[in-house]
């Protein structure tokens, strides 16, 4: 059953996601919250995993996820599901329609696909930021009560985030650095 | 059925081989398939991976998919698409093992709080890429801010989004047809 549920939840999640890898993440963060197969610290890790082994970043998180869930089985059925729809409708456009991406009515949904999907991605971001760059104690500001932000992961954030934006690095390499960095200030 | 394992067997070294996801794809698509096996032409790889952008999916399976049709059909597109896949599962079937045994173990937790960090940094530069190419104009950014909002405040699903950028997407196309309609009557 759980099975079946982990191959329709990651079918949705290939027939809705457009433009790549980290287009799958919002829809990832949708099933951590329906579901109590993985947590969004999980969710992270598989993340920084996806980005630093071959293959390409959606389907990593897909056989991760569903490994978390259900094991082996778990990761293959999410997979699957995942697959599914890219296989179907591409077999589909490839016999009919050539020149699908030069429509005016491909481009023009497309024109406004680019930007939502940019937003889900940023929010993403700030969900993994949550995590990841606040502790769990909160500090009061006027009367708000607000998370704590750690100094430490905010200056190591900046210093990687100026890295990726300055130098032509593989992601990996900025894993790597995170994590000697997380090791040596015990993060 | 020997260039159905062929087909497997090429896209499974390019699954396993590529590091950083579907656009560092491309130059091992080129190499492979192009130039060692002369499956396909350099423009036609174009075409496919350009489809492959704006169809819904992973861009990579998009792509093995469209090569693997176009060499033996339907049967062709299915290995193809399951050669790309095969390492991703394999590796991190491993991977993820490893982990679950490994995670409680103080270095590795304090690893993984650091790398988090990266991981936001890498997401953001993703971000600020995808902002330069797809946020063009105030339709462009109150969108970007729609889809933040809904996910981030409401709690919406991802689907809803896309269903209605795409509708948005789609308006002024409609009208121009309504109006035309018109002036033929």
């Amino acid at each position: 059953m759980k099975f079946l549920l982990l191959f329709f939840e990651f079918f949705k999640t290939g027939l809705f996601s457009v433009g790549g890898g980290l287009a799958t993440l919002p829809f990832l963060y949708s099933i951590a919250e329906r579901y109590d197969w993985f947590t969004v610290h999980q969710l992270t890790d598989m993340i920084a995993v996806s980005e630093s082994t071959p293959g390409s970043i959606g389907m990593n998180m897909a056989t991760f996820a569903g490994f978390t869930t259900a094991g082996v089985l778990g990761g293959l059925a999410a997979t699957l599901g995942l697959l599914l729809p890219s296989l179907l409708i591409i077999l589909v456009l490839a016999r009919f329609y050539m020149g699908f991406n030069e429509k005016p009515v491909v481009k023009a949904a497309f024109s406004c696909i680019r930007p939502a999907v940019c937003g889900m991605i940023a929010a993403a971001c700030w969900q993994v930021a949550r995590v990841a760059l606040f502790t769990q104690d909160t500090v009061q500001i006027l009367n708000l009560s607000l998370p704590q932000i750690s100094a430490g992961a905010l200056i190591l954030f900046v210093i990687l985030f100026t890295g990726t934006q300055k130098l032509k690095w593989h992601p990996a390499a900025f894993i790597a650095i995170a994590a000697v960095a997380g090791i040596v200030f015990k993060f | 059925m020997k260039e159905l394992l062929q087909l497997f067997g090429s896209f499974c070294k390019i699954g396993a081989l590529t590091f950083g996801g579907g656009y560092a794809m491309l130059p091992m698509l080129t190499r492979e398939l192009s130039e060692n096996r002369g499956w396909v032409t350099n423009e036609e790889l174009l075409d496919y991976y350009a489809i492959g952008q704006c169809t819904p999916g992973i861009i990579a399976v998009n792509t093995a998919t469209f090569v693997g049709y176009k060499r033996k059909g339907i049967l062709g597109g299915i290995f193809a698409t399951l050669g790309i896949a095969f390492p991703s599962l394999v590796i991190i079937t491993l991977i993820a093992g490893l982990l679950q045994n490994y995670a409680h173990i103080e270095i590795i937790r304090h690893a993984f709080n650091g790398i988090r960090v990266a991981v936001v940094a890498l997401i953001l530069s993703a971000v600020v890429k995808l902002w330069k190419t797809g946020v063009k104009n105030a339709v462009g950014v109150i969108l970007f801010l729609m889809a933040f909002i809904a996910v981030v405040v409401l709690g919406l699903s991802p689907i809803w989004i896309v269903v209605v950028s795409v509708t948005v997407g789609l308006i002024p196309m409609a009208i121009d047809r309504l109006k035309g309609r018109r002036t033929e009557k």
